[in-house]
């Protein structure tokens, strides 16, 4: 029996629960001994004219090695041309032209947080001492905070790019389309600006030896920071290695290099010394990008029936103070904007502004979880405009089974579905009727507890450039063990285990003797890693297909070893051997077909390519209780059905929708990053930003449900389902929990505050 | 100033500058990195130790407050290599951990609440847990090994 699909335990987990892993600031390396530390001088203010900065007292200070600004930054790369076309939204980078973006700030700062100066010391604490000796004086300027003002355009972030709007997208409104509508329904909505927090924030160290630099960082991509780095350098990238030790979580917020990595590497080059940094969470909060932060108004629909004719979605995303990947996420939330519903006429339309705050870039679902925010919302909408169950709405307008593959009107092609199975499935899991009886009794009771249901269904894109491919290596030893290396990056996804997992279904060598190794540019020179739920589609599919050209390549060498006809010859992978069909005393181990292969071994090197993303879809239930009074919501029970094509790791695919659901469901309940109107963070550390708790959780329900993707392992992306889902499920249980009161929406997070609010703005007015 | 510590049964002595910080001495001096700082404001819970026994956030605590204590950190658990303490293994056992970070600080406190309360209920665990953060896991593994390693620590 195969080991795929089986309930196997982590690899890496004994290291982990004994030693601890090897972060960053824990390496203790020969390169590193000695190694400086650095520190950020980062901009208290969110807007200003920078008019001097004055590092001499800080440059006397104890231990200071050096202090270093945007004035020393004269041995960086020549920058990349300016291609001319300003704002565009053709890739996940940073705008060029006038949006650029300086290393360190020169004349003006445009958040609270930027970059302006570091401070190299011979010890942590020392570093901290010495940045608030460098004197920086601001000019302030007025703030631009928040969608309308960064509209309004009074005040520009980049005068030369003549506007705060860095790029435009999408379909205008087509008049005619809500035409056959009896109900159409309207809505402002807000997606919230979220922080990523990965418990390890962002750290680096960096290392200048023989006209070589080696940088250790917390990221999720060594070898595109590789890419970043030889570019922003000016260095041939054979001159640079890039190792990403282990990684205390990312979700998204540690794809590619960080600026200030980039600071630290540079500065380790330019100073000639082993330097290291780690940031505080204070620092974290506001220097590693937050994620979502859209402002959309969705336009729904259809007739009294429940058929939805019509849906538009009008984006305006907040990029933050830097079009970073925030100039590229409204492009997914327009291409996954229909949902999983037939809708006949669905359009969407975004623009990006520049404000005064943190840049906004990728954070676990990166663009589509707003999408089916707004979806879900404007299905909850229309179904209460026509007096119809949401589930009923829903069931409706899903996608049917047998219209797979499904071409959506914003572009992509569904690949496979069972939409209206996973909505049914999760009514029969969680006893839906049972829990609207409920909720009657209580509403009837007029209880202070009031009971709510909400639902949320999706679909979402993952590996949305599987073009781009990932890379796989596996070698057979001469002793019979195996050593793989992926271009994946693992960060607590299991990498180490699912990759030794399905070297052993192949193979039949043990999992025990496989050696995983990633994230290291010297040994994996080539690679993508990981994000948008790519790694097992993409670079699970080349490890197995590594260990598929393996197998054949031995089969020859055993067949010469046996001198027997290799159709003859069969693998028996439960011992690990080549044998003559039917002639077990035949056998041949591993060790003996590697070492018969010669001194190039047995190996295999894959850049497995896939010419169409897949699309992962799935229901989520939020039960909720809200207790009318105080406003307080409380989450008690959450049931999904998440089908992210076959499951190679049970064990790993639910824990991966155990974290996106607490993290969906924090959005809906508790996390926002707030800025007063000065653009001054009122949420940037761990006591003001309410990252959620066990306290605030259940224990939740997964259902299963597995329909095959046409990959070689039949595998979709699980990464960010999880939380793609739980985050509208559960705001629509908090509305549907005082509907009956007259309130039809709240925007995320659902605080007490906000609930009670919405509570009391509804009795006013009856 | 100098400060001595017994760290995981051995004598740990050190010239330190008086802010050090327990985790930071416990990471530098004793050079035992397993335990993580996660925040700057004692909420994640990431640098959890027992000291004399009681669970701390080793952020909160001067080194100079722990000379002539005892701390016992996650590297001290294990009795071997393949002698995981309880609730390191039902950590294991249930998927309780993936990118590690908060791990240490989770299996410490863990270590705490069960010396405390042998028996919790899953509401108990929740609310012992609360001042540990955990970013990958939803926390649904986490409860569930806790709760495993009481049920196999308990007298049957």
């Amino acid at each position: 029996m195969s080991i795929l699909g089986t309930r196997v335990v982590r690899t890496e987990d004994p290291r982990l629960l004994t030693v601890g892993g090897t972060y960053v600031d824990d390496l203790r390396l020969p390169e590193l001994a000695g190694a400086a530390r650095v520190a950020f001088v980062r901009s208290p203010v969110a807007h200003a004219l920078i008019t001097g900065i004055d590092v001499s007292a800080a440059r006397e200070a104890p231990g200071v090695i050096a202090v270093l600004t945007a004035a020393d930054l004269t041995d960086l790369g020549p920058p990349p041309p300016d291609d001319g076309s300003g704002g565009s939204e053709a890739a996940p980078l940073p705008l060029g032209g006038p949006w650029a973006e300086p290393l360190l700030a020169v004349d003006r700062v445009r958040y609270v947080g930027e970059a302006v100066a570091i401070v190299i010391t011979d010890d942590r604490y020392q570093g901290e001492d010495t940045a608030e000796l460098v004197s920086v004086d601001y000019e302030p300027l007025l703030a631009v905070v928040g969608a309308d003002a960064a509209l309004a355009g009074g005040m520009l972030l980049f005068p030369a790019a003549e506007s705060n709007v860095a790029v435009t997208g999408g379909a205008p409104a087509d008049g005619a389309a809500f035409g056959g509508c009896d109900v159409v329904v309207q809505r402002t909505i807000v997606n919230q600006r979220l922080a990523p927090v990965p418990l390890e924030g962002r750290a680096a160290a960096a290392q200048w030896a023989d006209g070589r630099l080696t940088v250790w960082v917390s990221t999720q991509n060594a070898q595109i920071s590789r890419f970043v780095l030889a570019g922003v350098l000016g260095l041939d990238p054979g001159a640079i290695r890039v190792v990403a030790p282990d990684v205390g979580g990312g979700f998204g917020a540690k794809v590619g290099i960080d600026r200030d990595a980039l600071v630290v590497a540079w500065a380790a080059k330019h100073v000639g010394r082993a330097m290291s940094w780690t940031e505080t969470r204070s620092e974290n909060l506001v220097g590693m990008t937050h994620g979502r932060a859209q402002r959309q108004v969705v336009k729904i629909g259809g007739t009294r029936d429940g058929r939805i004719l019509a849906y538009r979605l009008e984006i305006v995303q907040d990029a933050g103070a830097y079009p970073r990947m925030g100039g590229f996420l409204p492009f997914l939330t327009r291409l996954m904007a229909a949902g999983p519903y037939d809708i006949p006429h669905v359009e969407a339309a975004s623009s990006v502004v520049v404000t005064n705050t943190t840049p906004i870039a990728a954070y676990r679902g990166a663009g589509r979880p707003e999408a089916t925010a707004a979806i879900e919302r404007a299905v909850d909408l229309f179904a209460a405009e026509i007096g119809m169950d949401p589930a009923e709405v829903r069931r409706i307008n899903l996608v049917p089974p047998g219209k797979f593959p499904y071409s959506s009107p914003c572009g992509p092609v569904y690949d496979s579905g069972a939409y209206t199975e996973a909505l049914d499935q999760v009514l029969a899991g969680a006893g839906y009727q049972e829990l609207r009886a409920e909720q009657a009794l209580r509403r009837e009771r007029g209880d202070v507890l009031q009971l709510g249901i909400g639902l949320a269904s999706y679909v979402e894109i993952t590996a949305a450039d599987a073009e781009g491919g990932e890379t796989a290596r596996l070698v057979v030893h001469g002793d019979g063990t195996a050593t793989v290396y992926t271009g994946s990056s693992a960060h607590g996804q299991g990498h180490h285990t699912a990759w030794a997992m399905l070297v052993e279904a192949e193979l039949g060598i043990e999992m025990a003797n496989v050696t995983v190794i990633h994230g290291d540019t010297d040994l994996i020179p080539t690679g993508i890693g990981t994000y948008a739920s790519r790694s097992l589609q993409l670079g699970g599919v080349a490890v197995h297909k590594a260990a598929v050209d393996v197998k054949e390549q031995a089969r020859l060498i055993a067949a010469d070893m046996l001198e027997a006809s290799e159709a003859d010859l069969e693998l028996d992978t439960e011992r690990g051997a080549w044998q003559v069909r039917g002639d077990p005393a035949s056998s041949r181990t591993w060790a003996e077909v590697a070492r018969h292969a010669g001194d190039d071994g047995l190996a295999a090197a894959v850049n497995y390519t896939e010419g169409q993303p897949t699309f992962p879809f799935g229901t989520h239930l939020a039960l909720v209780e809200v207790d009318t009074e105080t406003g307080k919501a409380r989450l008690l029970r959450h049931v999904t059905v998440d089908d992210a094509g076959t499951v190679v790791s049970p064990v790993l695919a639910e824990g991966q929708r155990h974290g996106g659901i607490a993290q969906g469901v924090a959005q809906a309940l508790l996390e926002e990053m707030v800025y007063d109107d000065a653009g001054n963070p009122l949420t940037s550390t761990l006591v003001d930003y309410a990252a959620i708790t066990a306290a605030e959780l259940p224990s939740f329900e997964l259902l299963a449900s597995e329909t095959p993707a046409a990959n070689p392992l039949g595998a979709k992306g699980i990464g960010e389902a999880g939380t793609i889902g739980a985050a509208p499920a559960t705001q629509n249980a908090v509305i549907d929990a005082v509907s009956y009161l007259g309130v039809t929406h709240i925007d995320m997070p659902a605080t007490p505050e906000r609930i009670w609010a919405a509570i009391s703005g509804a009795r006013e007015s009856q | 100033m100098k400060v001595t510590v017994t760290v995981n049964g051995s004598q740990v002595a050190a010239e330190v500058a008086d802010r050090t910080l327990l985790v930071h001495f416990l990471r530098e001096q004793a050079g035992l990195t397993a335990t993580n700082v996660g925040c700057d404001t004692s909420s994640c819970g990431a640098c959890t130790v027992l000291l004399d026994g009681q669970s701390v956030k080793s952020c909160t605590v001067l080194a100079a407050q722990a000379d002539g204590c005892a701390v016992q950190t996650v590297e001290g658990l294990a009795s071997g290599p393949d002698e995981m303490h309880p609730v390191q293994r039902a950590f294991r056992a249930e998927h309780a951990l993936q990118c590690g970070f908060c791990t240490p600080g989770m299996v410490m406190a863990t270590v705490s609440l069960l010396a405390e309360n042998a028996s919790p209920t899953e509401e108990e665990v929740r609310s012992a847990l609360e001042g540990n953060l955990c970013r990958c896991t939803g926390y649904h593994n986490i409860v569930r090994a806790v709760l495993a390693a009481a049920s196999e620590r308990r007298p049957s």
